[in-house]
């Protein structure tokens, strides 16, 4: 479990991260969303104990991170930014350092690092130093060691970053692996990842909680939420039927991929009403499809919501 | 304990797997022979000492032992892997203290792959090897004393040069304490008292009380206190500089 009250961290004039308070419990994944330099980095390093908060309190697992730092850090398991690693140690000799500092020895320690080799695949660079890794490699030699000592609470700090997409689907299938009894928060500005593997997404912005909520109710506050979307070679015939059907409050037509996307009024279904009038025309369209909203949208509406109002104060001073 | 441990043997061992440690050794033990037989004539004085071997520790030191020093902390910073050790489950005295000793222990094999000079003035007569044996106790001390500042001002940067550079001039300047190079400049501005203080503090003095066979306390917790202090210093600049 992890929980944050009021924690803040102020460098002089400039407060990177503003009094966030949020709970985590075991079973959840929670994405840590927002633009670069939101402070998600900072509040996972205060999490992980690295940095101390200027104010405020984290504990994990009931460990705070000032007063009882060693606590909070053995029941933590972290992956910095960009997965940082002794470059000329060999990955095995980095694994067994890491395992051995986290008290994890003897028998113990060779089945745990074989278990995490084994989860990440890392059989054929075990005897490789890690500066020779491609990208891929070191960020799962880095997840390798943020979970060899079978953490219950795990801090990853970008997992996917610089990953194909093949590595992005295996990591994702690796945090859903491990979610069941675990409590996991993920940074990211990789949309679909909250998708793929959050149970709960926080959007931060300039150091504060802009919202907090399930990737589906985010996705439900999107204009695009129940819209519905075809595809069709009688563009004239199906832009009449989507005006004729009168919850439709928008519609909009992307020259790109040649797709007309009907907006609904607020609360209002149009999916059924549109399929039918489309039947009874006999306009013939090759796909159908019915929105659950965009994430990219909600994102930027959340996001940049904010900047806009500190524009006009701005402009006001 | 087991912590200091674990830092100090992942520590030693990274200067085993670049070329860092054999440059460093082998360009050591050439120097310290050819400083010993050129300029310090160890044929020529026709004694058994090794008084011209150890005359010259201080000056090799200071500017091999900054080459080590530089990257204590220096490079964990820049590489981001400070964030992975101080993230461990061990403290930060642990994470200083492992490290430094991992660095003192690789100069003292340094060191001790001198030997064949001790051989060789064995050979030669018979010295008095009691006194030898504390030449090296202050060569290595002194290493340590070097070692702990440059540990402290490779913890204030990410640049291994600037570190290099500060360490060997700060280094310097408490080599020659004693001596009316620094001692002037201080006397200009500090009374009288703080001038005596500054220059109880020069190595070279109490390396050359421990270098003619006399172990005094007093050079060994000078000695001891001087490693103290930079270790700690270094924990708190660690801390305060984390962020950046």
């Amino acid at each position: 479990m992890i929980e944050t009250r009021q924690l803040s961290k102020r460098y002089g004039e400039f407060t990177a991260v503003d009094a966030i308070t949020f709970k985590v419990e075991p079973g959840q994944v929670l994405g840590f969303l927002g633009p670069n330099g939101a402070g998600k980095s900072t509040t996972m390093k205060m999490i992980a104990g690295f940095l101390g908060p200027s104010s405020g309190s984290a504990s994990v697992c009931g460990h705070d991170v000032v007063d009882d730092a060693l606590a909070a850090k053995r029941v933590t398991g972290y992956l910095p930014e960009g997965a940082p690693s002794y470059g000329e140690m060999t990955t095995r000799a980095f694994l067994n350092f890491i395992a051995e500092a986290r008290g994890i020895r003897g028998a113990r320690r060779a089945q745990r690092v074989e278990e995490v080799i084994e989860r990440l695949h890392l059989h054929n660079v075990l005897e490789q130093s890690i500066e020779t890794l491609s990208k891929g490699f070191k960020r799962r030699v880095g997840l390798a060691q943020a979970i060899v000592h079978d953490p219950a609470v795990l801090i990853l700090d970008e997992p996917t970053d610089g990953l194909d997409p093949n590595q992005k689907f295996e990591v994702r299938n690796l945090i859903n692996a491990m979610a069941k009894d675990k409590t996991i928060v993920v940074s990211t500005h990789i949309l679909e990842e909250v998708q793929a593997v959050c149970t709960r997404a926080v959007i931060i912005a300039r150091g504060k909680i802009l919202a907090d909520a399930t990737p589906a109710e985010l996705e439900a506050r999107s204009r695009y939420h129940q819209a519905v979307s075809l595809t069709t070679t009688n563009l004239a015939g199906a832009k009449d039927v989507l005006a004729r059907v009168a919850d439709v409050a928008a519609v909009e037509y992307d020259t790109i991929t040649r797709r007309l996307t009907a907006i609904p009024k607020p609360g209002r279904q149009i999916f059924a009403p549109i399929s039918e009038l489309l039947q009874a025309q006999g306009i013939a369209v090759s796909e159908l499809q019915l929105e659950s909203g965009r994430m990219d949208e909600v994102f930027r509406t959340i996001t940049h919501g904010d900047l806009g109002e500190d524009l006009a104060e701005e402009a006001r001073a | 304990m087991s912590n200091i441990l674990t830092v100090f043997k992942r520590e030693l061992a990274s200067y085993f797997a670049t070329p860092v440690a054999y440059v460093f050794i082998v360009i050591f033990l050439l120097l310290a022979g050819a400083f010993t037989f050129y300029i310090g004539n160890f044929y020529q004085t026709n004694q058994a000492d090794l008084l011209p071997f150890f005359t010259f520790h201080p000056w090799l030191y200071l500017f091999l032992v900054p080459a080590v020093s530089m990257r204590l902390w220096s490079e964990e910073r820049k590489s981001g892997t400070i964030e992975l050790l101080l993230t461990l489950p061990i403290t930060m005295w642990q994470a200083v203290v492992g490290k430094f000793l991992a660095a003192w222990a690789f100069i003292g094999i340094a060191l001790a792959l001198t030997f064949p000079i001790w051989i060789t003035v064995n050979y030669l007569g018979s010295p008095d090897n009691g006194v030898i044996f504390a030449s090296y106790l202050g060569s290595f001390l002194m290493a340590g004393a070097f070692l702990a500042i440059g540990s402290c001002i490779s913890a204030c940067t990410r640049n291994q040069v600037v570190a290099f550079i500060l360490t060997v001039v700060v280094c310097f300047l408490f080599l020659l304490a004693g001596y009316p190079l620094v001692l002037n400049a201080i006397s200009v501005i500090a009374p009288q008292g703080l001038v005596d203080a500054v220059s109880g503090l020069s190595f070279l003095s109490h390396f050359a009380a421990i270098a003619k066979g006399v172990i005094d306390l007093r050079d060994l917790v000078y000695f001891g206190l001087t490693i103290a202090f930079w270790l700690y210093a270094s924990a708190v600049v660690i801390d305060l500089k984390k962020a950046d």
